[in-house]
C-alpha cells in the first residue's frame, strides 16, 4: 500500500513540477499572460508566508511561530541579510518555547 | 546554515514517522527521492499511520502538492534545453529552491539549480539516516518552523516595491487566511494563486 501512494504522489509530482517548464518553456507569452505569471511569484510567496506561520490542520493556530516571523518581519525591514533573518524568526520561536 | 540543518532534521523527522506509518527504509527514502517535497510527505505518512488508507493519503498529497503547477508556471521561462532536459531540471523545485531563485526579484535559474541540488541531498540523505537513526533533534525545538515562513517573507519583500505586487499578495494573503480553517490542506495555496489575475488588469 505504501508503494502505490508512493507511486502515485511521485509521479503526479513530478508532472505538477514539470509542467511550467515542460509546457511554457522559454517562449515568449502574449503580454496579458506575462503579466499574471509576474505576480504569481510574489502571490504564492504571500501565501506561504501565511500558511506556514498560522497554518494548522484545518484550522488557525496562533503559536511562537507568530512571534518568529514578527521578529524576522523586523529583520527584513532593517534589510538583515535573509541568513540573519531566518536565525533571528528561529531563535525567537525557540526562546519563547523554551520560557 | 539554517537552509542546510532544516532540510536534513526535517529529512530525519520524515524517515521516522515513514518507519512507524509502515514504510521500509528503502520506500521512505525512495518517496524523499521521487516526491521531494517535504509537507505532502508528512501528510501521506502522517493518515496512513493513522490507519486513514491510501487514497485519503494520495488526496491529502496531491492537494498539499498542487500548488508546485503555479509555482512551476511561475518559474517556467528561465529553464533552457530541450524539453526533457527541462522536465528532469524542474523536479528541483521546491518551496525554498524556487522562492530563493527568486530573490533579486526576477528567477535565477543557477540558484535554482544549485539550491535545489543541495536540498535534494540533504532531504534524502536525513530521510535514510532518520530510518537508521531515529530522530536526531526536534526541528522545532530550535524554531525551524518560523524560520521558513521569515524566509518567504524576506524573499517577498523586493516584490514588495510595485503597487499591483502589493495588491496581488495581499489578496493572496486574505484567500489564504480566509480559507485556512475551512479547505483541506493545499487548496488555500493553490487558491491563492488566483490572486495572480490581478495581472489582468493595466
Amino acid at each position: 500500500m505504501t508503494w502505490l501512494v508512493l507511486a502515485v504522489v511521485g509521479s503526479l509530482t513530478m508532472v505538477f513540477k514539470a509542467s511550467g517548464p515542460v509546457l511554457l518553456g522559454m517562449r515568449e507569452l502574449p503580454p496579458r499572460v506575462a503579466s499574471v505569471v509576474e505576480v504569481l511569484a510574489p502571490a504564492m510567496l504571500a501565501a506561504l508566508v501565511v500558511t506556514q506561520t498560522v497554518g494548522g490542520d484545518q484550522e488557525i493556530v496562533l503559536d511562537e511561530r507568530l512571534a518568529g516571523i514578527a521578529a524576522g518581519g523586523i529583520a527584513v525591514w532593517l534589510r538583515a541579510p535573509l541568513l540573519a533573518v531566518m536565525v533571528v524568526a528561529a531563535a525567537t520561536a525557540a526562546l519563547i518555547r523554551l520560557l | 546554515m539554517p537552509l542546510a540543518i532544516a532540510p536534513f532534521l526535517f529529512g530525519a523527522a520524515f524517515g521516522v514517522l515513514a518507519l512507524d506509518a509502515g514504510f521500509g527504509s528503502v520506500a521512505a527514502v525512495a518517496m524523499s527521492a521521487t516526491t521531494f517535497a517535504g509537507s505532502a510527505q508528512f501528510a501521506a505518512a502522517t493518515i496512513l499511520e493513522d490507519g486513514g488508507g491510501a487514497a485519503a493519503a494520495i488526496v491529502a498529497a496531491l492537494l498539499l502538492n498542487a500548488r508546485y503547477v503555479p509555482l512551476s508556471l511561475a518559474v517556467a521561462s528561465i529553464f533552457p534545453g530541450s524539453r526533457k532536459r527541462r522536465a528532469v531540471e524542474s523536479q528541483l523545485i521546491v518551496d525554498e529552491s524556487w522562492a530563493l531563485a527568486g530573490r533579486s526579484g526576477r528567477f535565477e535559474y543557477g540558484v535554482l539549480i544549485g539550491a535545489g541540488l543541495l536540498l535534494y541531498v540533504l532531504w534524502v540523505g536525513g530521510t535514510a539516516l532518520g530510518t537508521v537513526a531515529g530522530d536526531l533533534l526536534d526541528p522545532d525545538a530550535i524554531g525551524l518552523d518560523a524560520a521558513f515562513p521569515a524566509l518567504f517573507l524576506a524573499l517577498l519583500a523586493p516584490y514588495l516595491r510595485e503597487r499591483r505586487a502589493v495588491l496581488t499578495a495581499l489578496v493572496a494573503a486574505a484567500i489564504t487566511i480566509v480559507l485556512l480553517p475551512f479547505a483541506p490542506p493545499g487548496v488555500p495555496i493553490v487558491a491563492a494563486s488566483l490572486a495572480a489575475l490581478i495581472g489582468l488588469r493595466r
